[in-house]
C-alpha cells in the first residue's frame, strides 16, 4: 500500500534522524549495530548535540561506524577508543566524546584502556556491543563467548580448560569508582528499543553534568556469525546470552543497583 | 622576542618547550631516562595557567593513542617516552602517519634491545627512520644535540607538523636527556584558540558546524585504488621534505680531507676527537645531520666527491652508517665506528677509529 496523497509534511509524525547519513549500512540484516546507532543518533538530535558529539569508532564490524553517524569521527585503532576518547573529552570538555566498541575491541585487546578510562572516570559516554563473536573477521572467539559455544577458533565448543570464562567485563567495571552509570540493555524487541534508549539518553545526559564515566552495554545477535536466522538468534540470545548477560542497570548515579 | 638564561636538563627543557610553544596536551608514561619530562609538567601545572592538559596514562599504548585523539580533533598534542616504550608506541605512529596527523613524539634513547640498559644509545635509528611500525611512512626526524636544541625542535616539531600534517619525532638519547646545560627561553607563545584550530586545521574532528559535512579521521580505506592513490599522497608528501626541510650542520670542513658524520651525543664528541685529530696534523672534519629523515644525502654526496673517507660516528652497531653509504655511493671509503649497550665512546676511540679504519685502510 502506498498512498502518495498522505506524504504531506503536516502528516510527518515520526522520521530518519539527520544524525545518520544517507550512507547505506554494512551490516548484516537482523543485526543489532543498525539499531543501535539509530538510538544513538535519535539522542543527539534529541539533545541538540549534534555540533559537539565526537564519536571514536572501533575495529570490528561498527569499524565504519564514522559513515553513518553525521557527527566529527576518529577510527580508532582496535581497542584504544577509551584513550582516544579521553583526550578528546579532556581536550575539549564541553563536548560529547563518545566511543562504540564491540566485545573483541573493548574486552580483549582494549581492556587496559577501558579499564583505565572507566578507573579515571573520564567523562565520556562508552556504547559496548556484545555479541560473544568476532563479527568482521569472520565468527571467532570472542572474550564474551558462551562455554559452549562453537566459533570459527573453538569450532567443538568454548571449554573452560582450552579459553577460561566469558568475561563479564561490564560487572567488573561497575566496580570502579570512576564509573557513574552501568546498564545492559538489548535492542531486539520494540519494549528494548525502547529502555536502550532511554539508557543511552541517560549516559548523555550525565556526560552533560559531567558525572563521570557512563557504559551502556548492549547485548546483540550475530545470526551471520552464530549461523542461525535473526529470528533464531534472537530467541538464542534471550535463552543463551541473557542468563550469562543478565539485562538492567548495574550502576546508577554511581551506587551500585542491590 | 625576550630572552631568559636558565640551566636545565635535556628532559625539562623539552617540558618547558612544550609549555611555552602553545602545546594543548602532553600524555606520557614513565620510563628512565625521561621521565623529568613529565615530572616537570606536574611540578610546573601549566593547566592553570595556559591551560595545557597533562596526564600520566596507563601504558605507552595508551599515550600515544591519546596523542592519536587529541591531534585528530585538531590540538598541539605530544608524548615522550625511551627506546622500549618508542617500541610500544610503533602501533600509534603509523596510524598517525596514516591518517596524517600532526603530532610530536620524543625518543630519549636508551640501550638495547629488550628492556636492554637505561644508558644512553643510538640504537632506535632504524625504527625512527625507516618506519618502525607497519606499512610505508615517514616521520620527520630531528636529532638535538644540546639541551638548546632539545628546546628549539619542540617548536621546530610544531611547525612541520602542521605544515605537512604528518608526525614530527625528536630522536634524542639519554646523555642530552640528562645533561644540564645552559639554554635561552623565549617568551610564551598562546595556544590556539577554537576558532584557530577550526582556521588552521579544518580537517580537525572537533565538533560538526551545521555548514560543513562531518570530518572522519581514519587512516582506513578498502578500495585498494584508493589506498594506493593516498599511498601516492604520503610519498609525495615525504619527497617534498627531502627537497625542503633537510637540515644539517658542518664543522672544520672547509679544508677537510676526512669527515664525520655523526648526531645527537656523537656529534658532540666527534667535535673534541676532530680537535685532538688536528694538534695532530689530521684534517678532519664533522658533518652533524641534524634532520634525520630527511637525510643530507646531497651533502654527503658532495663530500664523498671531495674527501678521502668518512667515518659515520654513532651509539649503535651501525645503523645511519647505511644512509651515508648509500649516499657516498662507493666514491670514497665510509667505514662505521659504534659503541653501543649504553657506553659512550671516548673522543680518542672516535680519532683512533678514524686513523685504523680510513688513514691507514
Amino acid at each position: 500500500m502506498f498512498n502518495p496523497d498522505i506524504i504531506k509534511p503536516e502528516n510527518l509524525v515520526y522520521k530518519r534522524t539527520d544524525v545518520l547519513t544517507q550512507a547505506v549500512m554494512h551490516y548484516c540484516p537482523g543485526c543489532g549495530h543498525g539499531t543501535t546507532h539509530r538510538i544513538i543518533a535519535e539522542v543527539i538530535e534529541e539533545m541538540g548535540i549534534q555540533d559537539k558529539a565526537i564519536c571514536v569508532a572501533p575495529v570490528g564490524c561498527s569499524v565504519l561506524a564514522y559513515n553513518y553517524f553525521n557527527v566529527d569521527s576518529l577510527g580508532a585503532a582496535h581497542g584504544r577508543a577509551p584513550a582516544i576518547a579521553t583526550a578528546i573529552q579532556r581536550l575539549y570538555p564541553d563536548r560529547y566524546t563518545f566511543t562504540y566498541q564491540g566485545d573483541g575491541d573493548l574486552a580483549a585487546i582494549g581492556t587496559a584502556e577501558t579499564i583505565h578510562a572507566c578507573n579515571r572516570g573520564e567523562n565520556i559516554v562508552i556504547v559496548f556491543i556484545n555479541n560473544g563473536i568476532y563479527g568482521m573477521t569472520g565468527g571467532q572467539m570472542a572474550p564474551t563467548t558462551l562455554i559452549g559455544m562453537k566459533t570459527a577458533t573453538s569450532p567443538y565448543g568454548r571449554t573452560v580448560e582450552l579459553n577460561g570464562y566469558p568475561l563479564q567485563i561490564t560487572e567488573l567495571l561497575a566496580e570502579l569508582p570512576g564509573t557513574y552509570y552501568v546498564t545492559r540493555q538489548s535492542v531486539q524487541t520494540a519494549a528494548a528499543v525502547r529502555k536502550t534508549k532511554k539508557a543511552i539518553r541517560q549516559a548523555f545526559e550525565n556526560q552533560k553534568n559531567k558525572k563521570g564515566t557512563s557504559f551502556v552495554e548492549v547485548v546483540s545477535n550475530c545470526n551471520s556469525g552464530w549461523k542461525m536466522t535473526p529470528v533464531q538468534a534472537n530467541k538464542w540470545m534471550e535463552e543463551n546470552m541473557f542468563v550469562k548477560y543478565p539485562i538492567g542497570d548495574i550502576k546508577v548515579d554511581g551506587q551500585k543497583v542491590k | 622576542m625576550a630572552k631568559e638564561l636558565k640551566l636545565m636538563k635535556g628532559n625539562e627543557a623539552i617540558a618547558e618547550a612544550a609549555i611555552r610553544s602553545g602545546c594543548d596536551g602532553y600524555f606520557g608514561y614513565p620510563i628512565t631516562p625521561q621521565s623529568e619530562v613529565m615530572e616537570h609538567l606536574m611540578v610546573e601545572k601549566p593547566w592553570e595557567t595556559t591551560g595545557m592538559v597533562v596526564l600520566q596514562a596507563e601504558s605507552e599504548t595508551s599515550s600515544i593513542n591519546m596523542v592519536y585523539g587529541g591531534a585528530g580533533a585538531g590540538k598541539k598534542v605530544m608524548t615522550s617516552s625511551s627506546s622500549p616504550g618508542i617500541s610500544l608506541m610503533q602501533e600509534g605512529l603509523t596510524y598517525l602517519a596514516g591518517a596524517e596527523l600532526p603530532s610530536l613524539v620524543v625518543n630519549v634513547v636508551r640501550g638495547g634491545p629488550g628492556l636492554g640498559t637505561i644508558q644512553p644509545s643510538q640504537a632506535d635509528y632504524f625504527q625512527a627512520v625507516k618506519g618502525g611500525g607497519h606499512g610505508d611512512y615517514q616521520m620527520y626526524v630531528l636529532a638535538p644535540a644540546s639541551v638548546q636544541e632539545m628546546y628549539d625542535f619542540v617548536f621546530k616539531g610544531w611547525e612541520i607538523a602542521f605544515k605537512y600534517r604528518n608526525p614530527v619525532m625528536i630522536l634524542s638519547d639519554g646523555a642530552i636527556g640528562q645533561v644540564m646545560e645552559k639554554l635561552y627561553v623565549g617568551d610564551y607563545v598562546p595556544r590556539w584558540t577554537e576558532e584557530e584550530v577550526r582556521k588552521f586545521a579544518p580537517w580537525a574532528s572537533m565538533g560538526k558546524p551545521a555548514d560543513r559535512d562531518h570530518n572522519i579521521i581514519t587512516s582506513l580505506e578498502l578500495d585498494s585504488a584508493k589506498q594506493e592513490k593516498h599511498n601516492h599522497k604520503l610519498q609525495a608528501k615525504y619527497r617534498e621534505m627531502e627537497e625542503k626541510e633537510v637540515l644539517f650542520e658542518t664543522i672544520n670542513c672547509e679544508d677537510a680531507e676526512y669527515i664525520f658524520v655523526a648526531y645527537g651525543s656523537s656529534a658532540r664528541i666527534a667535535q673534541k676527537a676532530i680537535q685532538l685529530g688536528r694538534e695532530k696534523g689530521i684534517k678532519v672534519g664533522l658533518l652533524r645531520p641534524i634532520t634525520l629523515f630527511p637525510f643530507p644525502k646531497k651533502q654527503v654526496a658532495e663530500f664523498s666527491k671531495k674527501v678521502k673517507g668518512m667515518l659515520a660516528v654513532e651509539m649503535s652497531a651501525g645503523q645511519m652508517v647505511e644512509d651515508v653509504r648509500l649516499a657516498a655511493e662507493f666514491r670514497c671509503p665510509v667505514e662505521h665506528f659504534g659503541r653501543y649497550g649504553g657506553i659512550i665512546p671516548t673522543p680518542h676511540e672516535v680519532l683512533e677509529a678514524l686513523e685504523e679504519k680510513i688513514i691507514k685502510g
